[in-house]
């Protein structure tokens, strides 16, 4: 790293990157890999991401990332749009991703019963 | 057969029809044939969906996607946009997508305030360059590039940080102290050897966004004139321990670490070490005698580490929470870092909240928050509408407050003066079914498990008030075994070698400073009324549910048990050995323990 | 393995690269003890005298060392280690009579292993999973919101 300006223009092309983009229908699916996560089962929820949509044959990017504190209700799971509107779903099961990956993914219609507002134990 | 890779189905029941279906069946067969699609995409017609309403409706497989009122206009753009280049027509499908469900919207959310867990949930910890994009590293450019070490240590100082370990010793005088030391090598470590049961947090931070912490210490390398770094960090955290070697390795690819980062003079670089499952090892000068591959023993205070540390050289070593911070203090300023949280306790503490509570998890709150809040609104209360009875925080060096203290503003002054401590942030809530003298007993057992042996108030104290306790749960207390309980207390604070030995006798003092009446019950009346100490307890037949089937009476090993066939049996209590056999044995749910 | 190795399997072999590798590390001997444990299983005396000339570090300093840290082991450990997690957050959720069914089930005590070398009971420290209180893990496998009647089946899944 030599300057201010080197860290920049890696800081801009990284932000674009993390944009959600159009070819990608306009979604960006990211997963929570903590231990918490990854103890109730984020690994195989991963995977039934990726295969739900390679079973659709549409690519969008679904990446990792860490705890955001409520270790009860992993796995746990956020779509992002490119309006910056992100739902997140809890308790994942491979069924519930595969209605997540039709229903929101695919026609945009977010999948209420399964998202973190749906439970009323949550304050 | 022919395989298609596209198949398009077009309602064509009456509804549907009525608007227009088949001129749309039409249209998409001219435009997909105009493609030169034909081969690989089939239209079909089927029967009713069952969504008239929105007729005439496409469904696209293999996605699924389903449109609705499609109009004789929109199939240029499904054609071209879809089958051509992949991409769904949104505007086309029935969802309405504008409600927000994410769990920033989440009341138990709102009520945070994260700086520490900035990123955690948000980037990709395996990838620098969403840190980056992030602000990342941006505080280390400015420092290197614009500030000298003295106004690095003026800002983290003039911020009033506290050390997040437990302690809240000020950051910017640690600094201080080991810059102005003098040495020809210096050290600056990270303690993530997070072992207070139920504490969480670092552990968080070092999976969710582990540049921080590389970024923090860079930082404080440069305020006081170190080369070279360590992070001891608990062998029992695999992913923490991954994300941090392959962080520590994209840094160094990309000239964050190494030599003359920036273009300055400055150079960095950064080790990861593992702990070996030694309590101990949290503690300061155990820590580094473990780094240098020795018997984690602490020593005595003074020479402080700060002039003689790691490899006898002056060395900070910092809490992963406490680094956590110093980026966003160096770029947003030590007054902004000042508006949040108390006057003596600035900015946020995180909590991992564990235990008999709804929401347990890791919330970050400003100082100054009070336990209510923390428990009510944050943590949505005790489950199964039981009674709150008391939150323990500090873990082992900790104490327990009870309910007429839930309004207590949370800092690290106040908690001292309750009789507990902040600690790294474990907090645990116990309901009414918790009792007190057992928690003091898990407490003190784990101490006496992990003293290191060194000095005897801790090796030995420890381990006598254990066995007091365990007497006293097991229905053998006697009058005078409290204040033994507390003269070694006092021996052990005054005596004991290091912070952890010293703070070891906090459980007991607490919980007899405020539930003294369990002990009292549990000596006295040789009653445990929360139901958990299993010698206590007396086993008895409800005689209504007895059927009188004598299968109790076969299991009991001490034939304490009495009654005819099919008339009601009694535990004679003076033989029962509260073994419990004949609870498990009874088919009617008739014995209970009491 | 490195290049030095020639019988390329040999433990003793690798745990010499290993030792190759951090001889000139300040503060070698613990990292090396954690590769030797990874290659070995344990640290019998053998290993701790093979460091302990390699590093030259007295035999009496790694006993040291090896014995300080519950992460290290002189015996042999089960195929399987059932480590309890007695954190607060899990003992105040019942962790105790989750460890008691495991005893019970396996007639054996905590830091035993079961004959036929299959388990190893261990109580363990918080593993920070406290959002699934009481939890036990079994090598990676993690359990947890666990209540004494699901010991048995966890365990069967193991026996076969």
């Amino acid at each position: 790293m030599k300057s201010i300006a080197e860290l920049d223009a890696i800081r801009k092309k990284a932000l674009n990157n993390m944009k959600v983009k159009k070819e990608n229908q306009g979604y960006k699916i990211v997963i929570g890999m903590a231990t918490c996560g990854i103890a109730a089962g984020a690994k195989p929820i991963m995977s039934a991401f990726i295969e739900q949509l390679e079973k659709r044959n549409i690519s969008v990017p679904v990446s990792k990332t860490g705890c955001v504190g409520v270790c009860r209700l992993e796995p746990m799971a956020d779509i992002i749009d490119d309006m910056g509107n992100k739902t997140t779903y809890i308790m994942l099961t491979p069924d519930k991703v595969e209605k997540i990956v039709q229903n929101h993914i695919i026609n945009g219609q977010v999948v209420s019963e399964f998202t973190i507002n749906s439970t009323q134990a949550i304050f | 057969m022919h395989i298609y890779s596209s198949h398009v189905l077009v309602c064509s029941g009456t509804t549907c029809s009525s608007k227009q279906s088949i001129l749309i069946i039409d249209k998409l067969k001219d435009g997909i044939k105009r493609k030169k699609l034909n081969e690989k995409i089939q239209v079909i017609t089927t029967s009713c969906f069952g969504l008239c309403t929105k007729g005439p409706i496409v469904v696209i497989y293999p996605e699924g996607a389903i449109y609705s009122n499609v109009t004789l206009n929109d199939i240029d753009e499904i054609i071209n946009e879809h089958l051509v280049n992949g991409r769904i027509v949104k505007r086309l499908l029935s969802g309405d997508n504008n409600e927000n469900n994410s769990y920033e919207t989440a009341d138990f959310f709102k009520k945070q305030e994260r700086i520490a867990l900035r990123n955690c949930g948000v980037i990709n910890p395996e990838m620098i360059e969403e840190y980056i994009a992030y602000d990342g590293y941006q505080a280390l450019g400015k420092v290197l590039t614009d500030m000298t070490p003295e106004q690095v240590i003026d800002k983290v100082l003039d911020s009033g940080l506290r050390g997040r370990g437990g302690a809240g010793f000020p950051t910017g005088r640690k600094w201080l102290f080991a810059a102005k030391a003098k040495g020809d090598k210096k050290y600056v470590c990270c303690n993530a050897d997070e072992g207070d049961p139920g504490a969480f947090m670092d552990r968080s931070i070092l999976e969710g966004d582990p540049h921080s912490i590389i970024e923090a210490m860079a930082i404080a390398a440069y305020g006081i004139g170190s080369d070279q770094g360590y992070i001891y960090v608990r062998a029992e955290y695999p992913i923490a321990v991954k994300r941090l070697n392959i962080a520590i390795k994209q840094a160094k690819d990309m000239g964050l670490l190494g030599d003359n980062i920036f273009e300055t003079d400055f150079s960095f670089n950064l080790e990861l070490r593992l702990g070996a499952g030694a309590f101990v090892c949290g503690e300061e000068t155990a820590l580094m005698t473990s780094i240098e591959g020795k018997r984690g023993e602490p020593r005595p205070r003074p020479p402080f580490p700060a002039n003689k540390g790691l490899f006898q050289k002056p060395t900070i070593l910092n809490n992963v929470e406490t680094l956590a911070n110093i980026p966003v203090i160096i770029l947003k300023g030590a007054n902004w870092f000042k508006t949040i949280g108390t006057k003596k306790s600035p900015g946020t503490k995180v909590f991992a909240i564990g235990g008999k509570i709804n929401n347990t998890g890791l919330v970050e709150i400003p100082m100054g928050t009070t336990l209510r809040e923390v428990i009510y609104d944050i943590g949505g209360g005790i489950p199964n509408g039981k009674k709150f009875k008391a939150a323990q925080t500090g873990g082992p060096s900790g104490g327990c407050i009870p309910a007429s203290h839930l309004d207590v503003p949370i800092e690290y002054d106040t908690l001292i003066e309750l009789g507990s401590m902040m600690g790294s942030g474990g907090l645990i809530i116990m309901d009414e079914d918790n009792c007190m003298v057992d928690i003091a007993k898990f407490f003190l057992e784990f101490s006496v498990d992990e003293s290191c042996g060194k000095c005897p108030p801790c090796r030995i104290g420890t381990k006598r008030m254990y066995e007091i306790l365990k007497r006293i749960t097991e229905g053998k207390g006697e009058v005078g075994d409290i204040k033994t309980l507390e003269e070694l207390s006092e021996t052990i604070q005054a005596a004991a070698l290091c912070g952890l030995g010293k703070s070891s006798p906090n459980p007991v003092l607490s919980t007899l400073r405020y539930f003294r009446h369990e002990y009292e019950e549990h000596i006295i009346n040789k009653r445990c009324s929360a139901g958990v100490c299993k010698e206590l307890l007396d086993y008895i037949i409800i005689p209504s549910d007895c059927k009188g089937c004598t299968k109790c009476i076969k299991v009991c090993p001490t034939k304490a048990i009495t009654g005819m066939i099919k008339e009601p049996h009694i535990i004679n209590q003076e033989e029962c050995i509260k073994c419990g056999a004949c609870l498990e044995a009874c088919p009617f749910g008739a014995i209970i323990r009491k | 393995m490195s290049k030095n190795c020639q019988c390329g399997e040999d433990k003793v072999c690798q745990l010499d690269n290993v030792i190759k590798e951090h001889k000139n590390i300040a503060g070698a001997l613990i990292p090396v003890l954690h590769e030797a444990q990874k290659i070995f299983g344990y640290l019998p005396m053998s290993v701790q005298k093979q460091i302990s000339k390699g590093l030259n570090i007295s035999l009496a300093e790694i006993y040291g060392v090896v014995t300080f840290y519950s992460e290290f082991s002189t015996e042999p450990k089960g195929e399987y280690q059932i480590n309890v997690c007695l954190g607060t957050a899990c003992y105040v959720k019942g962790a105790n009579d989750i460890l008691e069914q495991f005893k019970k089930q396996l007639k054996i005590d905590v830091g035993q292993t079961t004959s036929d070398n299959k388990f190893s009971i261990n109580a363990c420290r918080c593993v920070g999973a406290c959002g699934l209180a009481p939890v036990v893990t079994i090598n990676e496998e993690v359990y947890g919101k666990l209540v004494a009647d699901d010991v048995k089946g966890i365990l069967e899944k193991y026996q076969v």
